[in-house]
């Protein structure tokens, strides 16, 4: 009995932690582009706006839920709820810190894949559901992409999973620190087993990881519908692309979807590329900085700083950055992302077979 | 191919260092300047460039020409903004008075009450022809220009001093005059008749 409380209760948290995590990741985006353009963002509900998005909330609970007269009612109610499920599943496998892991499951890093391509189903049931020309070229431009991505998305992953010979995320999170059992190189000579800290990070285990990385981070961007990569959601072309007509509580569940896949894309990101719940401080001489920073507790502030700074880094750009064409979007996906996950993948075998 | 993405990643990083930039600049904060200062323009390069309106207010000079004021105690009532006025915003009752009211700042007599004089502030192009025909320059623009109200009745100002009962009494005097006026005109008519 006990046993199923406990997996309710961690269900919950994780859902309470999604909420949370979108209410502010909602602020931070409004204030991080404010700030971008020389604006000053939310100010008035509360202190510096903090209560904007909670007050953002409370409004769209209290709206009606519109259904369109012309829409496949069943597709259309169901969307938001199996794009945001087929997100929050993911986090099923998460590591967050040494021996904190919702479901150890050997396939964890398969799982994941496999899981948050089921949103772009729920994107596409909302299109077609809709019954409105926006929506459904919206959902359209989001399959194309997020099946196109997800190649070169694919190849990344791969070249870390041949360096690490495991698709369990907390077998991959536990190899890139002091509590490994095998031995570390840094760059593939230096014996960092006992040091730790950044040194033992995939990236520097086996360096061209860090075109891997770069190449799975572009993926991620799109493969969250994130600027760049908006076209799905292109408001100057599209209206909102596929929830154009979702109001209330069903256009939350949607937000929401989109602010917990930011934060598992780039968690995902920090797990397999940058060393995970890892501390970035190593061991020096009588200063064990690794072994003092390394714990369940470090583990969850160090996994959710590194997410967090991606997220950061996910908004900067969309920022900055102009939205692709969908040619200019396939072009790269196709001819430069792809064949470059294809190097790095051979890059990583022979890494394995020669310097591991 | 190779000439392109490398320029790709030299635009991306110029684009992306000058967002981050403007991202830690925005710490600053903009100082209400007056538009007169000579750092006016060029503070608007670094923090941010929000003015928080109802808090923070961009100095006005003081002839700033915003809304109508008309000082009706210097008004004589000529009626001529009232036609000069291009979107006939201006509404003016004139009640005639028998003999002199008084006299203007500027030393004009004044001969007409005015019971209603109501500007709609609503139709108002702020062209000012009205503050340049009047002669004894009552009507004026003052620099007040925040002009959000509830109702759109509230546009239209009222400067008319003159209680309805007072307008009716200045009437019936007028009229009890004219009455009086043309009975002795009459009389003497009728005297003049006789006299023949």
């Amino acid at each position: 009995m006990n046993f199923y409380l406990v997996y309710i209760a961690i269900a919950l948290g994780l859902f309470g932690f999604a909420a949370v995590f979108a209410l502010f990741g909602v602020y931070a985006e409004r204030k991080v582009s404010a700030f971008i353009q020389d604006r000053l963002g939310p100010t008035e509900t509360g202190k510096f706006g903090s209560l904007q998005t909670f007050a953002d909330i409370l409004k769209m609970l209290q709206k009606e839920l519109i259904t369109p007269a012309a829409a496949d009612k069943i597709l259309f109610v169901l969307a938001p709820f199996i794009i945001f499920i087929a997100v929050y599943l993911g986090f099923a496998v998460m590591p967050w810190g040494p021996g904190l892991v919702p479901v150890s499951l050997n396939i964890g890093l398969f799982y994941v894949f496999a899981i948050i391509s089921i949103e772009t189903l729920g994107i596409m049931m909302a299109g077609w559901g809709s019954n409105n020309k926006y929506s459904l070229l919206g959902a359209m431009r989001s399959v194309a992409q997020v099946i196109s991505y997800e190649i070169p998305a694919g190849f990344a992953i791969i070249s870390v999973v041949m360096i690490a010979q495991t698709l369990d995320l907390q077998q991959i999170s536990i190899q890139q620190g002091t509590l490994s059992t095998e031995t570390i190189r840094f760059l593939g000579f230096a014996d960092v087993t006992h040091i730790g800290g950044i040194l033992s990070w995939n990236i520097f285990r086996a360096p061209h990881l860090i075109i891997a990385f770069i190449i799975y981070f572009i993926a991620s961007l799109a493969e969250c519908n994130r600027a760049p990569f908006d076209i799905p959601e292109a408001e100057s072309e599209l209206v909102a692309g596929f929830h154009t007509e979702y109001t209330g509580l069903r256009f939350a569940f949607v937000f929401l979807a989109e602010y917990s896949m930011m934060f598992l894309v780039s968690m995902l990101g920090a797990i397999l590329f940058l060393g995970a719940w890892n501390t970035p401080l190593p061991n020096m001489g009588m200063v064990h900085l690794a072994d003092w920073t390394t714990g369940w507790a470090w583990g969850i502030v160090w996994i959710s700083l590194k997410a967090l700074v991606l997220v950061g880094v996910q908004m900067w750009i969309r920022w900055t950055l102009p939205r692709f064409r969908i040619d200019q979007l396939m072009n790269l996906c196709w001819k430069v992302l792809t064949p470059l996950a294809f190097i790095c993948m051979l890059i990583s075998g022979v890494w394995r077979l020669l310097l591991m | 191919m190779f000439k392109n993405i490398i320029s790709n990643i030299k635009t991306i990083g110029v684009g992306m260092s000058l967002t981050l930039k403007h991202l830690f600049a925005s710490k600053k904060r903009r100082v209400v300047d007056s538009v007169k200062s000579d750092n006016y323009f060029a503070q608007q390069d670094k923090g941010t460039n929000t003015i928080q309106y109802p808090m923070q207010k961009l100095p006005v000079p003081e002839v700033g020409r915003y809304q109508l004021f008309v000082e009706i105690d210097d008004c004589i009532v000529c009626d001529l903004c009232a036609k000069v006025c291009p979107v006939d915003c201006i509404d003016i009752d004139a009640i005639k008075s028998p003999d002199l009211i008084g006299l203007t700042s500027d030393g004009s007599p004044k001969r007409l009450y005015a019971a209603k004089f109501d500007i709609d502030m609503a139709k108002c192009m702020y062209c000012g022809l009205c503050t340049v025909v009047c002669p004894t320059e009552c009507i004026t623009m003052t620099n007040q220009y925040d002009v959000s109200v509830p109702e759109l009745d509230l546009l239209t100002y009222e400067f008319s001093d003159m209680s309805a009962e007072l307008a009716d009494e200045k009437r019936k005097i007028f009229e009890e005059a004219q009455a009086a006026k043309q009975a002795a005109k009459l009389a003497a008519m009728k005297k003049k008749e006789e006299g023949q």
